[in-house]
């Protein structure tokens, strides 16, 4: 095949990159540029896509042997994920931009550009895994279940898919190191970015403060009575304990947890630990990696969090929206946030969680 | 498989004498600085490879300041020359609008950090200076300008500048020309353009790499970038990089460059583009042009994604911008000529050399159909 291989400048995607030359596809490396002014340098762990980062990935791609190309994505990053990112914060919900990222750039500009110039598909180094069964590629976990990336890949049509190639999902993290060691590729031991990339302070909330405003506004208990006051509602997530500044106590002395953003009254509601417990989500917008879910109960499990714990739920169609019955009660599920369905290892499919209960 | 090379502007193969003379200057042992055996081999070597250069270029072996590229040349011009005319008094730097960004960069800088107001002259839709406006701005101002800086052709579209008509134009002004992609293509003759200083580089013309030369008038004195040993009239110190400059004056001898046979190719090269896309625009194809360089727009692509296809397709060529962090910028001598931002980012340089031959001219033609017809498919998302 011929691929564009995703250059970030880490480890990850130079070994996919190799990876998928030494399978023996055509390999054009890429590296996006997502900021119309990058900072000059990374600064351990945060962020990526600096000056210093494209260099890194053309050393890999030149010590792979393959062409290298930087493509300016920064409209379209800007456009897709930035302001999705501050318009979710804005109406209360919580996002997850690397999702957002895939769904809009790595898996439709790219791809999409890829296609058009005659290429088969874009090579990426996110740990997952995909199988071709008889109804096309469908989308798996990575053998390493600490780094699978898959939940942030769930938003991809089997379309998407079909043009996707993950080199890394058999493999874990600690063994990609030593292979690009092996390969002499200089980045073997770059430290992971973790962190927001367009938010290279590290500092979310100071970074939504400074875009949205801090309009101070109320915090209320369950019965509306005001008990506090914060400082930009969009700068807490439900289930946060700390840093609420509350002054007048419960009167049994428990702890308060914010239940609920109200971005129209710009309001937070707080409550007890319990009233945080919510046994069904309902999600907008369903993508499906594989066959759509119908309106039959079917067992599987539900993922919130990119790196967070498979719950075991029943999942089905009711009224248009994807619905997941918990087994066990969760505390403290913001919406906005992705809800991925497994089956086993498969990624069913996910969409956007617009109510809890 | 095919590895076609049309990017003679960028780069040129290194010429077999050269090559050889170079590397055999670079076995031997002596500083020229030094005053013995040893030092006096070397420096009579070096000498008879700047008095070669000299006649080549029409100008004095002791109007030769070596350098280690054309940048550098530029800049010791056009800082020294700025810098001895502001101790007069004179602070405007006028240049071209499609000057190289060894001339843009530093002008600016000047502006930045020196005091210094630039001026860019405009180009005509041909590339073509405006004299006008340079003959005006002389009138009402030419007593506070310190410099005059106008390349000889520029290194996008090929288009040659009237710098005789500069020159008449600047009177008493210091004139400098960035001669870079000129030398040994076109007649080139420093005393007789009547300029204050020229720069050139020796890896365009098949010598070496990390060897340039700024051709200065023996009577002006500029104020010098590096200080040190004293060499070269003391406004470029560093030990002389013989075996470059014999490798400078061995190619610029070198008889490897047939400018009717280039202009032949890159005739047969433009015919064949405008018969397969009409709505292409060939800059300055009415202006007249360097033997090599053919610039071209093709509507409706990006000039970084054709890059990417024909090199897919085994064939170098350029944008013939700069980029900016690695992204492809529009390019400002196409803005300058008139084009639209988008136009200006969808042109092509083709740029033919001594070693370029019908065949790879027809290659290139042959898969250019294709390449432009995916380039717009990509733009067109």
């Amino acid at each position: 095949m011929r691929l564009i291989a995703a250059m970030s400048g880490g480890v990850d995607s130079a070994v996919a990159a190799a990876r998928a030359v030494e399978a023996g596809h055509e390999v054009i490396g890429v590296h996006l540029a997502l900021s119309a002014n990058p900072q000059k340098y990374r600064s351990g762990a945060r962020g990526c896509c600096t000056i210093e980062d494209s260099h890194d990935a053309r050393r890999a791609a030149d010590v792979i042997g393959i062409p290298f190309y930087i493509w300016d994505m920064a409209e379209e990053f800007h456009d897709g994920v930035v302001e999705d990112f501050l318009a979710e914060y804005a109406a209360g919900r919580t996002p997850n931009p690397c999702l957002r990222c895939n769904e809009k750039i790595k898996f439709a500009a790219v791809l999409d550009r890829a296609r058009a110039m005659g290429f088969d598909g874009v090579v990426t180094g996110h740990y997952a895994r995909t199988q071709v069964s008889e109804s096309g590629k469908t989308l798996h976990r990575a053998v390493d279940h600490l780094k699978d990336q898959s939940y942030v890949l769930s938003v991809l049509t089997v379309e998407q898919i079909s043009g996707a190639v993950f080199p890394l999902g058999d493999t874990t993290k600690v063994d990609i190191r030593k292979e690009a060691e092996a390969r002499g590729l200089a980045v073997a031991q770059k430290p992971d970015s973790h962190d927001i990339c367009f938010v290279p302070s590290g500092d979310n909330a100071g970074w939504l403060r400074d875009r949205l405003g801090s309009d101070v506004g109320p915090i209320v208990d369950q019965s509306g009575t005001k008990i506090g006051e914060h400082k930009g509602a969009y700068t807490y997530t439900i289930g946060q304990r700390k840093g609420l500044g509350l002054t007048i106590p419960t009167p049994d002395g428990s702890p308060r947890f914010v239940l609920k953003i109200e971005p129209v009254t710009n309001t937070v509601v707080v409550g007890a630990r319990e009233d945080l417990a919510i046994t069904t989500m309902r999600g907008e917008r369903p993508v499906w990696c594989g066959p759509a879910v119908d309106d039959q109960r079917h067992k599987g499990f539900v993922q919130i969090r990119a790196h967070g714990a498979a719950l075991a739920c029943t999942y089905f169609i009711e009224n248009g929206l994807l619905v997941a019955v918990l087994e066990t009660p969760l505390l403290g599920l913001a919406t906005g946030q992705a809800m991925v369905i497994y089956d086993g290892d498969s990624v069913v499919g996910s969409d956007t969680i617009c109510e809890t209960q | 498989m095919p590895s076609i090379y049309l990017d003679h502007a960028a780069t040129t193969p290194i010429d077999a004498r050269a090559l050889a003379a170079m590397t055999d200057q670079a076995a031997a042992l002596g500083n020229p600085s030094s005053l013995h055996t040893h030092g006096r081999a070397t420096r009579k070597t070096l000498e008879d490879a700047r008095e070669i250069l000299a006649q080549e270029i029409g100008c004095l072996p002791s109007e030769i300041i070596f350098t280690a590229s054309g940048t550098e040349a530029n800049n010791i011009a056009l800082k020294g020359l700025y810098w001895a005319g502001r101790d007069k008094g004179k602070r405007v730097v006028v240049i071209s609008s499609i000057e190289h960004h060894a001339i843009l960069d530093p002008a600016h800088w000047l502006a930045t950090h020196e005091m210094a107001e630039v001026i860019e002259i405009p180009v005509n839709h041909g590339g073509t200076i405006d004299l006008e406006f340079l003959a005006n701005l002389v009138e009402k101002r030419g007593d506070e300008i310190a410099v005059i800086s106008v390349m000889h052709s520029n290194n996008e579209t090929g288009v040659l500048q009237p710098i005789s008509e500069v020159v008449s134009i600047a009177g008493e002004i210091p004139v400098h020309s960035d001669a870079v992609q000129s030398f040994k293509k076109v007649p080139l003759s420093f005393s007789q353009l009547g300029i204050t200083a020229m720069s050139l580089s020796a890896h365009k013309i098949s010598g070496p790499l990390g060897i340039g030369a700024l051709i200065l008038k023996r009577t002006i004195e500029i104020p010098s970038l590096l200080h040190g040993g004293g060499q070269e009239r003391e406004i470029r110190s560093g030990t002389f990089n013989a075996p470059g400059i014999v490798g400078f004056s061995t190619a610029a001898v070198s008889s490897g460059y047939n400018a009717a046979a280039v202009s032949a190719l890159r005739d047969r090269f433009i015919s064949a583009v405008q018969r397969l896309f009409p709505d292409a625009i060939i800059n300055g194809l009415a202006s007249e042009r360097l033997p090599g360089i053919v610039n071209v727009v093709f509507p409706g692509t990006q000039s970084d994604t054709l890059l990417l296809l024909m090199d897919g397709e085994h064939i170098s060529c350029s944008t013939g911008s700069a980029c900016s962090a690695g992204v492809h910028e529009a390019s400002h001598v196409l803005l300058a000529m008139g084009h639209s931002e988008a136009s200006a980012q969808s042109s092509l340089r083709f740029s033919f050399g001594a070693t370029s031959t019908e065949q790879d001219c027809d290659f290139v033609v042959s898969v250019l159909p294709d390449v432009i017809a995916r380039g717009r498919a990509a733009h067109s998302l």
